[in-house]
């Protein structure tokens, strides 16, 4: 289980987040979406140590992990794609995905990881993490070096971000899978209706606060803020 | 080979991969003469008077030779220079290494001056791959002046990998290239410098003819107090290209400067200059730390590959 314990976070004087309270199980998928400049991608930064937060605290399993560097949480099996991946010069998609695993694979198993997420994955294991892959490429790179993990928690920020719409519907198939399949608790955070059909639970953020949590159906009406009635007779709505 | 000992050796593993009893073609340099040569019909190679260098001829057509010239220098206080000249003849495709490598347990200054002019006929493609490395426990620097002259005639074209990675305290390295038309040149330079070392290194291409083409890449890492130069003087005189990117990571008191100069002379010439330096990004270490490694490890890991 994973605790988030009165988080709060200023940067200048704003107020980013304000008292996060939270308690995320096993085997379960949640989705944080919320407005942008909600907090939502400061939250998972928090939660994986790359910003530390005011106050609050964090416990993984009952132990508080609040004080761990971004390597030590990682080991313990946090995982974490980033909205916007970084490019390294002279380091290839096959040298990234063996620091990922940690461990020697062949160049078979590497294209393996890639092809999940709708890589052809030939084309991709020699190439450079650099300028020359479009954004939507490097956001797929980025999303196998956590999936080829299995984090025990697996944060996810914004996925769906750059990719077109064509091949999200196959990436969306990948984090099915997740839902199904994990063991372990799966964050995402998203806009896109097709990751919160996913979702065990929906968590909204507004202006650094948890809105509301909730199943789908729930949450549903209040993020996409359908017309509540309109029966067969007309009725107006609201 | 009677006259390589152990040290000789270990400096040749640095700088060439593998033995030397099944390559086709070689010079070895120790201390300012040459003690081991093999030629073969299609290469030759000669000594120039008084042990001063050698000049290297490729027969026109020539497939596919390679040509190893190592230079070692062990004997402390020595200053050796040396003028190899390389003669490629039409349509020859040949692959040179050049490797030098000082040891140095005293406290004299050890010197290595290489004059490697190039001359390629038409056709002619050329891979020239240098490795400059030093090593030694005395106080004595050890030094490393190449200077490197490509002549470039009607559609040849020419790579010329050069790496000084480690040990190696103070260097100016110049590289110049004269360029006819329909040809290419491609420079990837990699240098790491550490504790006080100084490296300079100035290139200078003149693109003379039509669709005579450049692409200089160097990546180094200035750490510790060490401090780097690089300068890069591109003159366009008719309808060519040329890219030069300098890119740079610094380290503690590592310095680097950069001057890059591009003058074009012909309405036609494009010319491009890139220059990046800085430290490591804290997202390149974010991410690998997320992937389990140390910040040191993942240090490690962003400058090796930057330097592979
Ligand atoms: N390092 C920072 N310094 C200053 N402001 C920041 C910093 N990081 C985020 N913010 C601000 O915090 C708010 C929340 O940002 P973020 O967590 O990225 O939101 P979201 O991911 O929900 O779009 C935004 O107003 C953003 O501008
Ligand atoms: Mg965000």
């Amino acid at each position: 289980m994973l605790e988030i314990k009165d988080i709060c976070f200023k940067s200048d004087h704003k107020t980013i987040l304000d008292h996060i309270n939270l308690k995320l199980d096993e085997k379960k998928f949640y989705v944080i979406t919320g407005p942008n400049g909600s907090g939502k991608s400061t939250l998972a930064k928090i939660l994986m140590g790359i910003v530390k937060p005011d106050s609050g605290k964090i416990l993984l399993n009952g132990k508080d992990i609040t004080s761990l560097s971004v390597d030590e949480r990682a080991k313990l099996g946090l995982g974490f794609a980033f909205q916007q991946p970084v490019r390294f010069k002279g380091l290839t998609v096959y040298d990234l995905l063996k620091i990922a695993v940690n461990k020697e694979i062949s160049k078979m198993e590497a294209c393996q990881i890639l092809s999940k997420v709708g890589l052809c994955a030939k084309e991709y294991v020699d190439r450079e993490i650099n300028a020359s892959l479009s954004g939507g490429e490097l956001k797929r790179i980025e999303i196998a070096t956590v999936m080829a993990r299995n984090p025990k928690i697996a944060i996810f920020d914004e996925p769906e971000a750059g990719i077109d719409l064509w091949s999200f519907g196959n990436l969306t198939k990948v984090f099915k899978d997740l839902e199904i399949e994990s063991e372990g608790i799966t964050i995402v955070i998203s806009h896109q209706e097709r990751i919160l059909q996913i979702a065990d639970e929906i968590i909204l953020l507004e202006q650094g606060k948890i809105r509301k949590i909730g199943k789908k159906e729930e949450m549903f009406e209040m993020i996409f803020e359908k017309p509540k009635c309109c029966k067969e007779d007309g009725e107006r709505c609201e | 080979m009677n006259d390589v000992n152990e040290i000789d050796k270990k400096i040749l593993k640095e700088i060439e991969d593998d033995s030397f009893s099944d390559k086709e073609v070689y010079n070895i340099r120790k201390n300012g003469k040459s003690i081991e040569r093999k030629t073969n019909p299609f290469i030759n190679i000669v000594s120039k008077e008084d042990n001063k260098g050698i000049d290297v001829y490729v027969n026109e057509n020539t497939l596919l030779g390679i040509v190893h010239i190592p230079v070692i220098l062990t004997e402390s206080g020595l200053k050796d220079v040396v003028y190899n000249d390389f003669h490629i003849g039409k349509n020859a495709n040949v692959i040179i290494l050049a490797g030098c490598g000082v040891h140095n347990d005293e406290h004299k200054d050890t010197e290595h001056d290489g004059i490697h002019r190039f001359f390629l006929e038409e056709n002619a493609k050329v891979k020239y791959i240098e490795k400059h490395y030093g090593e030694g426990k005395g106080s004595g620097k050890k030094i490393l002046n190449p200077v490197t002259e490509i002549t470039m005639k009607k559609g040849s074209s020419m790579t010329m990998d050069t790496t000084q990675i480690k040990g190696v305290d103070d260097t100016l390295r110049e590289t110049r290239g004269v360029l006819e038309e329909n040809t290419t040149l491609v420079i990837n330079e990699k240098i790491l410098t550490n504790e006080t070392q100084n490296a300079k290194t100035i290139f200078e291409i003149e693109l003379n003819g039509d669709n005579a083409s450049t692409h200089v890449t160097s990546r180094s890492v200035a750490t510790d107090e060490s401090y780097q130069e690089f300068i890069s003087n591109i003159t366009g005189n008719s309808k060519c290209y040329a890219h030069v990117e300098c890119d740079a990571i610094l380290k503690e008191k590592g310095r680097v400067k950069a001057v890059p100069e591009i003058y074009a002379k012909n309405v036609e010439a494009n010319l491009i200059h890139e220059a990046a330096i800085g430290k490591i990004a804290g997202e390149q270490l974010v991410k690998l730390m997320s992937l389990g490694l140390s910040e040191k490890e993942a240090e490690d890991v962003i400058i090796k590959g930057f330097l592979k």
